[in-house]
């Protein structure tokens, strides 16, 4: 595998998430270990439902209640982090993990400047006065590209387009310099070409800082080019994990294989695309064995009595049973 | 073979001014946005035409337009030789004609009846239109539709709550089919859905298109769902018709700068790791476009004529563009 030779920056290990609900606890990530190292961009894709964002909001510890980490270990720089009491985890928050989510006019408070919330953030998180934390607000803005940054910090964020908006959210979570950012599907909610501009914004960043990313979206074509591994989410588990090229190329779990088959793409002259029939089972109803196995083409017998562990496939590693020696 | 669906000169200007009080106490004059200006394009029988463009470009307004939504300001819509009317129109032509137009929404969440059952919903076009009036037919036939749409007419009992996004769309498809249409009118139907369901719809669509001679317009803004789709494809940019052209030719051989950047802007599964160009700058505000040629202070191309004066849209048979770096020879 890559870059995993340094000591990763995140560790998230064997992370179990439950929601008790009335009629039992659902189990939405149900063992899932990756880890990233400094500079790295895991990218973290899947279908609704799958437990990615899930996953995200743990590692930053904002999961909403009755959700609830039920087991596993989160590790940031070598300190375990998800049982942290609050009063803790907020100073870690913003300090040494940023977050940056979908809709960019949500994670902004519309009533305040952005200069003003960028501004509490940096002192907040940093020992700056009220004059300096407004440079570095300015510097931040001009970083992500914001043109007139000098005039700009004084609007509102209703005076900034989509793409500005986001670029601003940038900024709010590089704020403090944290070294792991979780990005939540930052373009999704984006026209393609600004999209493009955010991600070279986003990869510019996370290079030049050293900082690790874990970019959770379900746009391939965004984790083609931004990410360096990517882990395949599927019913709250990992059904695959490896560098990006050659889970894209040579997926090995099938369904990696279905999903690749089911983006459509330019050039190609395939009059169907390849569908997975089916959707992912509900979280009260997942299959015994592989979660997978009433969609699965090459399903056999082992898939609907065990559930099968990350195995090694090829570069990558695959759950699935066709892989067991 | 003829046009089907033909729009002439096809404009909407929405009123947007600030209240009476202030536009005579702020002597604020009165503020337009046109939102679709000059379009005109045909649609061949059994055709997909697709309309791409970004957020704000006026592809939903030419959808509401044709099904009747909006009235435009000037020019005109005939689907199958007739007029388009406006759906206040009650009268029996209008009727006829909304009976052969149906839409189909991009929020499978919002667009269906959370009150209502599946059945219920998918029979209300055959009870508004009285195609069938015998309860029972109109049971069977509902049964009939969700078979197409590959559900069972055991789901018809259910409520929308109880399907899956990609399901739910299916039972959009399901109701715009059963008044029979000929022209379908797809505003981003796959856009809120996951890939591998996204897969399932297109398939789907397709197969019922051949079926049953549908005709499509599609509108998206992801370039690789249309071109999969699309036998034509129309880029939209401010209001505007920038280049219209057959799938091939507009995907391999892109005229229009803003095509050939918004092709470029796609992230393409076979470059991992590779930096794509981003184009600098975002449309312009809609309410004060730029003089000129819309795209040209993001135009790469541009030069003398750009800010001056506005492109009009020419070319051959097989594809026009508005640029005026583009020379057909």
């Amino acid at each position: 595998m890559t870059a995993n030779t340094a000591t990763p920056l995140l560790e998230v290990r064997d992370l179990h998430i439950e929601f008790p609900t009335r009629r039992g606890i659902l189990k939405a990530v149900d063992g899932v270990s990756f880890s990233i190292a400094p500079g790295e961009v895991l990218g973290v894709v899947g279908e609704s439902g799958a437990g990615k964002s899930l996953t995200g909001a743990a590692i930053i510890g904002l999961l909403e209640p009755p959700g609830r980490i039920a087991s596993g270990q989160i590790i940031l720089e070598g300190q375990r982090i998800d049982n942290l009491p609050y009063e803790q985890m907020r100073k870690i928050r913003g300090r040494r993990i940023g977050a940056i989510f979908q809709d960019p006019l949500t994670s902004l408070n519309p009533l305040y400047t952005v200069g003003r919330q960028l501004t509490e953030t940096i002192q907040t998180h940093l020992d700056h006065s009220a004059d300096a934390a407004r440079n570095r607000a300015i510097e931040l803005l001009e970083e992500v590209g914001i043109p007139a940054a000098r005039e700009r910090i004084d609007h509102y964020p209703h005076q900034f387009s989509g793409g500005m908006r986001q670029r601003v959210v940038i900024a709010l979570a590089l704020a403090a310099e944290p070294r792991v950012i979780i990005a939540d599907e930052p373009t999704t909610a984006l026209d393609v070409s600004i999209q493009a501009q955010i991600i070279t914004l986003l990869k510019r960043l996370c290079r030049d800082h050293g900082t690790a990313v874990m970019l959770v979206t379900h746009d391939m074509g965004v984790i083609a080019e931004t990410a360096d591994r990517v882990a395949v989410m599927y019913a709250g588990r990992v059904a695959e994990i490896g560098p990006v090229s050659e889970v894209i190329h040579k997926p090995q779990h099938p369904y990696t294989i279905g999903l690749m088959g089911s983006i459509p793409e330019i050039g190609s002259h395939r009059e169907r695309l390849i569908q997975i029939d089916g959707a992912m089972p509900r979280l009260d109803a997942i299959p015994q064995g592989c979660a997978f196995n009433p969609r699965c083409t090459k399903v056999f017998d082992r898939c609907k009595q065990e559930r099968p562990e990350l195995l090694p496939a090829g570069v990558t590693h695959a759950a699935c049973w066709l892989h067991a020696k | 073979m003829s046009a089907f669906v033909q729009l002439n000169n096809v404009s909407k200007t929405f009123n947007v001014s600030a209240p009476w009080l202030n536009r005579v106490l702020e002597r604020k004059p009165e503020t337009f946005l046109h939102a679709v200006s000059d379009v005109s394009f045909d649609i061949r029988r059994g055709e997909t035409l697709a309309l791409v463009g970004e957020s704000g470009c006026g592809k939903s307004t030419v959808a509401r337009l044709i099904v009747g939504l909006y009235t435009p300001s000037r020019g005109s819509i005939t689907v199958d030789g007739k007029l388009m009317r406006s759906a206040d129109e009650t009268n029996d032509e209008a009727r006829l004609m909304r009976r052969k137009v149906q839409m189909i929404f991009q929020d499978p969440y919002a667009s269906l009846n959370p009150r209502w059952r599946v059945a219920d919903i998918v029979a209300e076009p055959i009870r508004t239109h009285k195609l069938i009036t015998d309860s029972a037919a109109v049971d069977k036939r509902v049964a009939e539709l969700l078979g197409f749409v590959k559900l069972t007419a055991k789901d018809g009992e259910k409520y929308p709550h109880q399907f899956s996004g990609g399901q739910r769309q299916r039972i959009s498809i399901a109701r715009a089919l059963a008044s029979n249409p000929e022209f379908l009118i797809c505003d981003e139907p796959t856009s809120a859905l996951d890939v591998s369901v996204q897969a399932q719809v297109l398939n789907l669509m397709k197969d019922l298109q051949r079926e049953m001679g549908l005709t499509y317009l599609f509108i998206s803004h992801n370039l690789q769902v249309v071109h999969h789709i699309a036998d034509r494809v129309g880029v939209m940019y401010l209001g505007r018709l920038v280049e219209i052209g057959d799938k091939s030719v507009v995907f391999n051989d892109p005229k229009h700068p803003y095509t050939r950047m918004l092709l470029d802007a796609i992230p393409d599964l076979h470059m991992t790791g590779k930096a794509r160009t981003p184009v600098a700058g975002e449309v312009p505000n809609p309410l004060n476009p730029p003089t000129g040629c819309a795209f040209n202070p993001r135009c790469p191309k541009k030069f003398g004529p750009c800010d001056q004066t506005r492109p009009e849209l020419q070319g051959l048979a097989d594809r026009s563009v508005a640029c005026h770096a583009v020379t057909f020879s």
